[in-house]
């Protein structure tokens, strides 16, 4: 086998295993804060339904976080195992991120250990509320670190190169790299809504299915607020994002855009396919790719021609850019609607059609998660350290890959059908009345 | 102390505390599967799972912790160790997915108790530590072989080695008596008469087996690795304080008493000879390509590595204690008195 075709298979196997992995660890660092979130409501207004809501979050919570353990544990090795020639260079800069990422990982899952052990073994919720602080901490600060080693792969720092070897390293220099603050907090942001939207999902889909409880609507309206607010948060740091590429990865924010010759007045394109150079059957906003780049809509934006052909990310980058902006400002308006209408009482958050809408903002979110991932991924190609290595010199030599591909396919296609009949069995056995009438039924018995 | 003597001792320590926990959880799952097979269930899942549930999370990260630090410590290892380990990490990989996620999907979620899926779990217990411990062959050398510029891992040599399978055998052995003598003080703890029993009767059952093929194994070097060997002999005496920490272990067990003091004392056992044998290894992390001297990351980089660790080591154990005192060290808890799962 070729060593292209290593290199090629690598990357299939790697983006295969990110992108299963991803579904779950979103929702690992979103979920802890919506059940902390829950929680304090619960606490606050002294309302039995919102810990409920954070107990069942919980539940179901440990089967995605299971799954996300295993895949990232895949992930984690596949990184020495992949792309040896990788780690062996970049680990000398970027170990400590890695490093820390475990220590996180360890503190989240201690703590999320004792919080489901210790359900109603306290007295106090408070305190059940303080162990879950360490669960949602720790989940961020996990994907704060791994989001730091991805951001040095796109604007690597902090060292320099004599021999081939990194010489001078500073390893605090190469963890404040220049992609560090966009990516970070977009990547917060869009795991905290994305969780909230899937948790809305699942309401609405029980208020589809007939029930009509009041639980159902106080989830619904929580998370959809919460959604509201970190789909805002995302548009926002969106533009940060912009303006980052402009300034750092041109040819990426270039490809993503179609944008050939470094102009001012840069139109942004919205949909459309592409014929040579000429984008046909798009819809072209005016100055907005200056205004996203630079803030002004005269500002001069460079383009892809600027760039050698072999350092030219491939153009079809545009459609999943297109897919995360268009789902994500979607998510924003429509969260807002609901909002607006839940609050002012209109009546048509509550017909059937735009419960189906809501059904659909978890999924869609988790679409633009995807799109969002590998928009960045792609879009930094044909580099695998930009600027340093690429891709193709870092893959395993190993003729094996192929027989890996297979593997590692039949695992997730597993684990992915084992977490939805896993779930399902767990909340048609105890649905949320049930789960009501029994603790009433409970407290009933203590105070006899 | 040099900082890679640093380096390579918490990361040592690291893969023995993963050791450990491991055989109790990988031990754990094959005891269940096989007390199923016997129709002695009823006497160890209860206690099994009370221990397992809380703290299975926490045994992966140790293994995740060990490999991370070996690569930010020694990045060289990426290169020999992930070239040539594709396919038996690959498969390690799947097992522990499999097995990890399906002791959520069934203790958490779905409650089954499925007998298929039962030895399914007990079975993967014994096949990870027989795919993993043959990368300690593996470090004494012979099986990485050069192609020019790659390595590549000579499975023929490997799978017809002795070594090879003595570490195997010796994995599975220790497995089954580490888990057995945990469980045997837990099950005693939770003063469960029955399973105390039961697990006491493994724990001397493994006992034999596990010594043997240790011995066995230091033998075996001596043609495997000459130089190697020669440095184990230069440390005879640790080794037989370890043999002398195992005569209690099974001397406790055999008279029925103190179990708690069996298990710190095959700790005890376990650990000094695990640390004399990665002693006797130095320098080599793959004789005879790899030292800790050449593979080892620049100097910053150590240094603030050993900075995180031990900033984590300071939020870490305070919480391990936290988690091993509401579950472990808990009467009512380890009793099943009361059942606080979410």
């Amino acid at each position: 086998m070729g060593f292209e075709d290593t290199a090629l298979l690598s990357r299939i196997l790697t983006l295969m295993t990110l992108s299963f992995h991803i579904l779950y660890a979103t929702v690992g660092v979103g979920i802890p804060l919506m059940i902390m979130i829950a929680q304090w409501v619960g606490i606050k207004k002294n309302d039995e339904h919102y810990i409920l809501l954070a107990r069942r979050w919980a539940r179901g919570f440990v089967i995605t976080v299971a799954v996300g353990v295993v895949t990232g544990t895949a992930i984690g090795l596949q990184l020495s195992l992949l792309w040896p020639e990788f780690m062996q260079l970049a680990g000398n800069v970027i170990a400590l991120p890695l490093f820390m990422e475990v220590f996180a990982f360890f503190f989240e899952a201690i703590f999320l250990g004792i919080y489901l052990y210790t359900w109603d073994r306290f007295e106090d919720q408070r305190k059940h509320l303080l162990i879950l602080i360490p669960v949602a901490l720790g989940a961020a600060a996990s994907s704060l670190f791994i989001t730091i080693v991805n951001a040095f792969m796109n604007s690597p720092q902090g060292f320099e190169i004599l021999n081939g070897e990194f010489v001078n390293v500073q390893p605090l220099l190469a963890i404040f790299n220049p992609a560090v603050p966009t990516k970070v907090a977009h990547v917060m942001s869009t795991a905290f809504m994305t969780s909230a939207f899937v948790l809305a999902s699942i309401a609405a889909l029980r208020m589809i299915g007939g029930s009509d409880h009041v639980y159902h609507k106080k989830a619904l309206f929580l998370t959809m607020k919460i959604g509201l607010i970190f789909s805002i948060a995302t548009a926002i740091i969106g533009d940060f994002s912009g303006k980052y590429l402009a300034e750092y990865q041109p040819e990426k924010l270039a490809a993503a855009e179609w944008h050939f010759e470094t102009e001012g007045d840069a139109g942004l394109i919205l949909f459309g396919v592409l014929d040579g150079q000429e984008p046909k059957y798009a819809i072209k906003i005016p100055y907005a790719l200056s205004i996203l780049a630079h803030g002004t809509p005269g500002a001069e934006v460079i383009g892809l021609n600027e760039f050698p052909e072999d350092e030219r990310p491939p153009l079809w980058i545009h459609y999943l850019f297109d897919t995360m902006v268009g789902i994500g400002m979607w998510l924003a308006f429509f969260s807002m609607v609901y909002v607006v209408g839940a609050w002012r009482g209109w009546a048509i958050v509550r017909a059937k059609w735009f419960r189906w809408l809501l059904l659909a903002t978890g999924p869609l979110a988790l679409v633009a998660i995807e799109a969002g991932w590998w928009f960045t991924e792609v879009g930094r190609q044909p580099w695998i350290l930009r600027g340093y290595m690429k891709t193709a010199d870092a893959a395993t030599t190993s003729g094996q890959v192929d027989l890996m591909i297979i593997l590692f396919a039949g695992l997730y296609i597993i684990l992915g059908i084992g977490t939805v009949v896993v779930l399902t069995r767990m909340y048609k056995r105890n649905p949320v009345e049930k789960e009501l009438a029994d603790r009433e039924a409970k407290k009933g018995g203590v105070q006899e | 102390m040099t900082l890679e003597i640093i380096g390579i001792s918490v990361l040592w320590l690291f893969l023995f505390l993963y050791v450990i926990v491991a055989s109790i959880d990988f031990g754990a799952g094959f005891f269940n599967a096989y007390s199923a097979f016997t129709n002695k269930q009823h006497i160890l899942t209860g206690i099994i799972q009370r221990y397992l549930s809380p703290v299975w999370e926490v045994t992966n990260v140790f293994f995740v912790f060990f490999f991370v630090g070996v690569i930010g410590f020694f990045p060289q290892t990426a290169f020999y160790y992930g070239t040539t380990l594709l396919v038996p990490a690959s498969i390690a990989l799947i097992l522990l997915s499999i097995r990890g996620s399906y002791y959520a999907f069934a203790t958490y979620g779905a409650k089954i108790n499925h007998r298929g899926y039962i030895y399914m779990y007990g079975l993967s217990g014994l096949l990870l530590p027989a795919s993993l411990s043959p990368v300690l062959a593996m470090s004494e050398g012979g099986f990485i072989k050069m192609d020019g510029d790659s390595p590549y891992l000579d499975y023929l040599a490997l799978f017809t080695s002795p070594l090879t399978w003595s570490i195997v055998v010796l994995s599975l052995a220790a497995v089954l008596y580490i888990s057995a003598v945990f469980l045997t003080w837990y099950a005693s703890k939770a003063g469960d008469a029955k399973a105390t029993h039961l697990m006491r009767k493994y724990a001397l059952l493994w006992a034999g087996p596990t010594i043997i093929t240790a011995t066995g194994i230091i033998f075996e070097l001596r043609s495997h690795n000459a130089e190697h060997y020669s440095r184990l002999l230069d440390l005879w005496w640790i080794f037989g304080l370890s043999f002398l920490l195992f005569l209690g272990t099974v001397y406790l067990l055999w008279k029925r008493r103190n179990y708690g003091w069996a298990f710190i004392l095959l700790v005890g056992q376990f650990f000094t000879a695990f640390f004399a044998y990665g002693v006797s290894h130095y320098p080599y992390l793959l004789y005879p390509y790899l030292t800790i001297y050449d593979s080892f990351t620049n100097e910053a980089m150590a240094i603030s590595l050993i900075i995180a660790f031990i900033a984590g080591l300071g939020l870490l154990l305070p919480s391990l204690y936290l988690l091993f005192r509401l579950f472990l060290f808990d009467k009512d808890y380890v009793k099943g008195k009361s059942d606080y799962h979410a």
